[in-house]
């Protein structure tokens, strides 16, 4: 299975989610398919793409989130499955693309090329809903499954040691990031939080 | 009330009680920083509790006002902040030194690097007045390691200064769209 199939696959439903993704192919791919406001690529911080789903799925529970993870960030970072799980916002869906290796980076193999189970980690940690998927129609069918849900899920998803031939795209850091903020406050419903001014992106 | 808590597992202290137990962290100075935090509509404080935070950690826990999430390692706390602060809403970390310069990496790839106002409240660990012998480098390796990030910081040391440094640390982050730090000193969270 590709990871660039698979996003492919799910293209139609991130449409109404605010996305993030990791670094390196992940972020590479999703904007090959065409970029959108409402995507934010978090091009470093290696493990922190699931800790910043949490904050925006807890601060605009009408909003869904997908974070998009890779096993190498995720192993970085084993510990924000428990506390996901801790606050198990209905409103996130945390997908790890697991290609057994730090493809990015070299393509030096993780521990899940050994064994290391994520989805066992993540249901042990307490998050409610949790799959591996192998083909494409079974994580399709998973991914709009979660969505209709409204259940903390972590869905892991078996893919190729395989990436685009580059990671550097036109799409500048700052200009990411801004407009992912102001597409979140666009979307903000009026008076959502009444006892509170919302900060500047 | 015990039945209700019981219930949330989510949830850090069971009763006044049991928190009180572990301190003689300052009450009155717990309650002033989170006072302050209140009074920036601060939406969500991320933290890994630590002794001298206990009690501003239960503050906030028990405000309805305010999303308090408790991280396994401190970094997390940074990406959590982050992920607050582009949908919208004011964030503040609390966290112990230590976890400080566990997080260094997220503050510098992800807090800086995209630009995203950052409050830190550190617990100083290991300066002037210190017993435990185990905070003893980190203290040492704190300013120097803020002054190399370029990140302004400032003491707090007495209850008078708290509610004004918190006020200008959010003005000061936000308009410089960058982490800035508060040490609050033993002096101040401290009653021995």
């Amino acid at each position: 299975m590709q990871r660039l199939d698979c996003l492919r696959a799910i293209y139609s439903e991130l449409q109404r989610c605010a996305v993030v993704t990791i670094m390196g192919a992940t972020a590479a791919e999703l904007q090959s398919l065409g970029h959108r406001s409402n995507f934010f690529y978090l091009q470093h911080a290696m493990g922190l793409a699931s800790s910043l789903g949490l904050g925006l799925a807890l601060c605009r529970p009408e909003v869904k989130v997908i974070v998009l993870d890779g096993d190498g960030s995720l192993l970085m970072n084993l510990g924000t499955l428990s506390t996901l799980a801790r606050y198990r916002p209905a409103n996130l869906l945390h997908i790890v693309f697991d290609n057994e290796a730090l493809l990015s980076s070299g393509g030096d193999r993780t521990a899940t090329a050994v064994g290391a189970d994520l989805e066992g980690v993540a249901r042990a940690c307490g998050i409610p809903g949790t799959a591996t998927l192998r083909t494409v129609a079974a994580f399709r069918a998973a991914v709009t499954d979660a969505l209709r849900a409204g259940v903390l899920t972590t869905l892991v998803a078996k893919v190729e040691r395989s990436g685009p031939a580059q990671y550097v795209t036109g799409l500048g850091l700052l200009e990411n990031r801004f407009e992912f903020a102001r597409w979140l406050q666009s979307v903000r419903p009026p008076q959502a939080n009444p006892g509170f001014q919302p900060t500047s992106p | 009330m015990s039945g209700q808590d019981t219930a949330n597992p989510s949830r850090l202290y069971r009763n006044k009680r049991e928190c009180l137990l572990t301190m003689p962290a300052s009450a009155t100075n717990a309650q002033r920083i989170h006072r302050a935090l209140r009074a920036c509509s601060v939406r969500l404080v991320a933290t890994l509790p630590e002794t001298w935070l206990v009690e501003v950690v239960r503050l906030c826990e028990q405000d309805p006002a305010m999303l308090l999430v408790c991280v396994a390692k401190e970094e997390e706390a940074v990406g959590i902040a982050a992920g607050a602060h582009l949908a919208g809403e004011r964030a503040a970390l609390l966290m112990q030194n230590h976890g400080l310069l566990q997080s260094v990496n997220g503050i510098v790839s992800l807090a800086q690097l995209y630009r995203i106002p950052l409050v830190m409240l550190v617990s100083y660990r290991g300066s002037f007045g210190e017993r435990d012998p185990w905070h003893a480098a980190g203290g040492r390796a704190t300013e120097p390691v803020l002054r190399a990030l370029s990140i302004p910081y400032e003491l707090v040391e007495g209850p008078e200064e708290i509610e004004p440094r918190i006020a200008a640390t959010f003005a000061l982050a936000e308009s410089s769209q960058a982490p800035v730090a508060l040490l609050l000193t033993r002096g101040l969270m401290w009653e021995d």
